[in-house]
C-alpha cells in the first residue's frame, strides 16, 4: 500500500532505530505531525526550536546515537540554526527535519518560506531539499549514514509540504551509494609503524586527546597506550572523560584555562601525539610557541584537520580507535622516568586552586557536586565561567559524562542538552552547570522538563554578571564592566512557577544538603547558588599568548 | 602560484553554491571557475583555477573533498595538459579600421561572428596567453564589451580525470 511522505519519514526514522525526537509543530510540518499522532515514536514538545536542536544534540552526545529534531519552515527552521551550528562545530550526529512550503510556492517569498538549505550550507555536513517523494526514503538513509559515519555532523532535510502529503510505495534502502563519500577508517600501515617507532624513541612524550576519542569510543585503546608508555595525557574540553582524570598520568585539560602541568608539559615535550583533536586556538594559544620542541603525530578521521593549523611530522588518517589499537600492537616502549618525575612535580606544585575565603565559591560547589555524585553523573554545562569551573573542578573518568558546547560556545545550550541527555540516559544523574546569564537563554524549557517530568538538576552559579566577559573586562579592559552586570529573576520563584522545585543556597554548609535533596527529588530542580560575584577562572592564558605563560592559579 | 583543479561533482542542485561558498568562506581566491556536463550522466566537471601556495592548495583540496557532492579532485598543474578559453569581444569598427581588425583576426585564427554598423564581434579560442594577446591587439580599436569563459583543461595522452580511470586505451 502506498504511504504518504509523512508516514515514510516516520517509518524511516524507526528503521534507523530512533526512539526519541524533539520538535515543535507549525504550518508546513503539520502532515508530519499528523502521521506522528498515529505512531508510537516518542516526541518531546519543546518550548522553542533552539531547545529541540540542543536537546537532540545532548541526546546524541550522551548516547552516541544520532539525535533528531523537527521544526516547521521559516522561523521554525531558523531557530534551529544555532543548535545545528553547535553540533557542527563539535562533530555531533544530528538530523534536522524542517517543513517547507509546497514545491510550487518555492522561491516566491511565500509565507514562512526561507532558504534553509542555503542558510545551513556552511554549518551542516550535508543538507537536502527533497522535491520528489520518490527520493525521500533514500535521502533519509543517506542523511543518517553521513551524520553518523566518518567525522560525524549535522544533516538537514528540508521537506516541502506536498512531499509530506504525496504517496508512494515505501521501500527503505539497505545500502547507501555515495561516490563522493568514503571515509578512511584504516590508518596507513607504514605511518602507524613510524608512529610506534617515534613514540619509542621519544624521551618526553605527551598525548593530546580531543573529542574524536570520545566519538570513536577509543578510551580503552588510549588507556592502554598511556599505560604501556607511561605517557602523560592531556585532554581538550571536548576530550574530557576519554581518559580518567584520577589517573596519575592525567594532566587534566590544556589550553586557555588548562592546568599548569598540562601546559608546561606540552610546551616542553619532544613528541606530541594528537589524537582526535584539531589544534583549536583555545588550545594552542600563540601557535608559533605551541609545543615548540616537539615532533607531532596527528591521528584524525578528517584529513582536512591534518596540517590545517600546525605542521605534522606523522599524519595518520583513520578511525582513532583502530589506529591506536594498531599502534599499541607495534609499540616499542619508552619508559623514561625523568619525564614522569617532572610531570609529577608539576602536578604537585601547581594543583588547581582557589581562594577559599569570602562568600560562596563556585569552584567549591563543583567539588561538592563531584563528592555527592561520586563522579558518576553526566555533567552538562552552559558557556562561560560555569563551563570552565565545571571542566576544572570535577574529575571526569568516563566518556560521554561531560557535555558542553566547545567549538561554538553556545550560551543556552546546557539546559536543553541536559534534557536530551537525561532522556537518552534515564538512569544517570544529569546536572546542568549554568550561569545566571546562560540559563536565561533557554529558561523556557523548564516547561518541557516539568511536563515530561525529566528530572534534570540545574545548578546556577549566580553571580549576577556575564562572568567570563566581566573577567576579561577586569583583566584586559581596565574593569570597565560594560553591559555585563545582568539582573535575573528570582530563579526559585521561576522554577516553582513552572512547576519545578526551586532551592536557594547562599552558605557553604547548605551546598551538599541542597544537592542531595535535588537528586532525591526525582523531578526537575533549579538550585540558585548565590556565589562570589567577582570570582575569576584561573589559571588563564591571555588570548594570543603562549600557553606556558599563564596568569593566576 | 596558480593551480588548475579538475573537479568531478555530482550533478546535484546547489553543487556550484557549495563549491563557491567553500572558497569564499575559507578565504581562498578563485581566478576562474567553469562548470559543465561530462561524458557521464549525473556528473559535472569543474575547472577551477586557484591562487595559493602548496599549503593552501592542500587545504583547498581537502576541504573540497569533504563536500559530499565532490567525487574527485585532480590538480593537473604539474602535468601535461591542454587548456582552452573562449572569448567574445565586441570591438569598435569604423570602415577605415575594419581591414586592420580582420588582419588581426586572421593572425590569431579567430573569427568574426557578427557585423554591426560600427562594431564587430570576434570569437577567439586558445590558451590564456593567446586570449590575452588578442585582447591586447584589439584594444586600440575600442573594446565595447568583452566576455571570457574561464579556463577548461584536460590531461594529455593516456591520463584521465574521470571516475573510470582503468579504461583501456584506444
Amino acid at each position: 500500500m502506498p504511504k504518504s511522505g509523512a508516514e515514510i519519514i516516520i517509518k524511516s526514522l524507526q528503521e534507523e532505530g530512533v526512539d526519541a525526537i524533539f520538535g515543535y509543530p507549525g504550518g508546513q510540518i503539520i502532515p508530519f505531525y499528523d502521521a506522528l499522532y498515529d505512531s508510537n515514536l516518542k516526541h518531546y514538545l519543546v518550548r522553542h526550536e533552539q531547545g529541540a536542536a540542543h536537546a537532540a544534540d545532548g541526546y546524541a552526545r550522551a548516547t552516541g546515537k544520532p539525535g533528531v529534531c523537527v521544526a516547521t519552515s521559516g522561523p521554525g527552521a531558523t531557530n534551529l540554526v544555532t543548535g545545528i551550528a553547535t553540533a557542527y562545530m563539535d562533530s555531533v550526529p544530528l538530523i534536522a527535519l524542517t517543513g517547507q512550503v509546497p514545491c510550487e510556492l518555492l522561491g516566491r517569498d511565500s509565507f514562512q518560506e526561507v532558504d534553509i538549505t542555503g542558510i545551513t550550507l556552511p554549518i551542516t555536513k550535508n543538507n537536502y531539499l527533497v522535491k520528489d517523494i520518490k527520493d525521500l526514503a533514500k535521502t533519509i538513509k543517506e542523511a543518517f549514514h553521513i551524520a553518523t559515519t566518518g567525522r560525524p555532523g549535522p544533516v538537514l532535510i528540508d521537506l516541502p509540504k506536498n512531499v509530506q502529503v504525496n504517496k508512494t510505495k515505501f521501500n527503505y534502502p539497505e545500502n547507501v551509494h555515495l561516490k563522493g563519500y568514503k571515509p578512511t577508517v584504516e590508518g596507513n600501515k607504514g605511518q602507524i609503524s613510524n608512529a610506534a617507532k617515534m613514540i619509542g624513541e621519544s624521551r618526553k612524550p605527551v598525548i593530546y586527546v580531543g573529542g574524536g576519542v570520545v566519538i570513536s569510543g577509543a578510551e580503552a585503546e588510549l588507556y592502554r597506550l598511556a599505560e604501556l608508555t607511561l605517557c602523560p595525557v592531556t585532554t581538550t574540553l571536548m576530550g574530557k572523560g576519554a581518559f580518567p582524570e584520577t589517573h596519575p598520568m592525567s594532566l587534566g585539560m590544556l589550553g586557555m584555562h588548562g592546568t599548569r602541568a598540562a601546559n608546561y608539559a606540552v610546551s616542553e615535550c619532544d613528541l606530541l601525539i594528537a589524537v582526535g583533536a584539531r589544534f583549536d586556538d583555545r588550545v594552542t594559544g600563540k601557535i608559533d610557541e605551541f609545543a615548540p620542541n616537539a615532533k607531532v603525530i596527528h591521528i584524525d578521521i578528517d584529513p582536512a584537520e591534518i596540517g590545517k593549523n600546525v605542521q605534522i611530522d606523522i599524519p595518520i588518517v583513520g578511525d582513532v580507535k583502530k589506529v591506536l589499537a594498531e599502534i599499541n600492537e607495534k609499540l616499542e616502549q619508552s619508559l623514561a622516568s625523568d619525564w614522569q618525575d617532572k610531570i609529577a612535580k608539576w602536578k604537585a606544585k601547581h594543583p588547581l586552586k582557589y581562594e577559599t575565603k569570602g562568600s560562596l565559591k563556585p569552584q567549591f560547589i563543583i567539588e561538592q557536586i563531584y563528592d555527592v555524585t561520586k563522579g558518576e553523573a553526566i555533567i552538562v554545562t552552559e558557556v562561560g565561567q560555569n563551563q570552565m569551573w565545571a571542566a576544572q573542578h570535577y574529575k571526569y573518568t568516563k566518556p560521554r559524562t561531560f557535555i558542553s558546547s566547545g567549538g561554538l560556545g553556545t550560551m543556552g545550550y546546557g539546559f536543553p542538552a541536559a534534557i536530551g541527555a537525561k532522556i537518552g540516559c534515564p538512569d544517570a544523574t544529569v546536572i546542568d552547570i549554568a550561569g545566571d546569564g546562560s540559563f536565561q537563554m533557554n529558561i523556557q524549557e523548564l516547561a518541557t522538563a516539568v511536563y515530561y517530568n525529566i528530572p534534570v538538576i540545574v545548578v546556577i552559579l549566580n553571580n549576577s554578571y556575564l562572568g567570563m566577559v566581566r573577567q576579561w573586562q577586569e583583566i584586559f579592559y581596565d574593569r570597565r564592566y560594560s553591559c555585563t552586570d545582568i539582573t535575573g529573576p528570582d530563579f526559585v520563584k521561576v522554577a516553582e512557577a513552572y512547576g519545578a522545585m526551586g532551592i536557594r543556597v547562599t552558605e557553604a554548609k547548605e551546598v551538599k544538603p541542597a544537592l542531595k535533596k535535588a537528586i532525591a527529588a526525582k523531578r526537575p530542580v533549579v538550585i540558585d547558588f548565590v556565589v562570589e560575584r567577582e570570582e575569576n577562572v584561573f589559571p588563564m592564558v591571555p588570548p594570543g599568548g603562549a600557553i606556558h605563560k599563564m596568569l593566576g592559579g | 602560484m596558480r593551480h588548475i583543479l579538475a573537479v568531478l561533482v555530482e550533478n546535484n542542485p546547489g553543487v556550484l553554491t557549495r563549491v563557491a561558498g567553500l572558497f569564499s568562506r575559507r578565504g581562498y581566491n578563485i581566478d576562474s571557475l567553469t562548470v559543465g556536463r561530462t561524458e557521464s550522466e549525473n556528473i559535472s566537471r569543474m575547472t577551477i583555477v586557484v591562487e595559493g601556495d602548496d599549503l593552501v592548495l592542500e587545504q583547498v583540496t581537502k576541504q573540497l573533498h569533504k563536500l559530499i557532492d565532490v567525487i574527485k579532485i585532480h590538480d593537473i598543474t604539474s602535468e601535461q595538459y591542454v587548456d582552452r578559453e573562449l572569448v567574445l569581444v565586441k570591438v569598435g569598427a569604423e570602415p577605415t579600421t575594419r581591414g586592420e581588425i580582420m588582419q588581426i583576426v586572421d593572425i590569431f585564427r579567430a573569427r568574426i561572428v557578427d557585423i554591426g554598423r560600427r562594431t564587430l564581434i570576434i570569437e577567439c579560442t586558445g590558451d590564456e596567453n593567446k586570449i590575452d594577446a588578442v585582447i591586447e591587439s584589439l584594444k586600440p580599436f575600442g573594446i565595447k564589451e568583452l566576455v571570457r569563459t574561464g579556463k577548461v583543461a584536460m590531461l594529455r595522452g593516456q591520463k584521465f580525470t574521470s571516475i573510470n580511470e582503468n579504461r583501456e586505451d584506444d
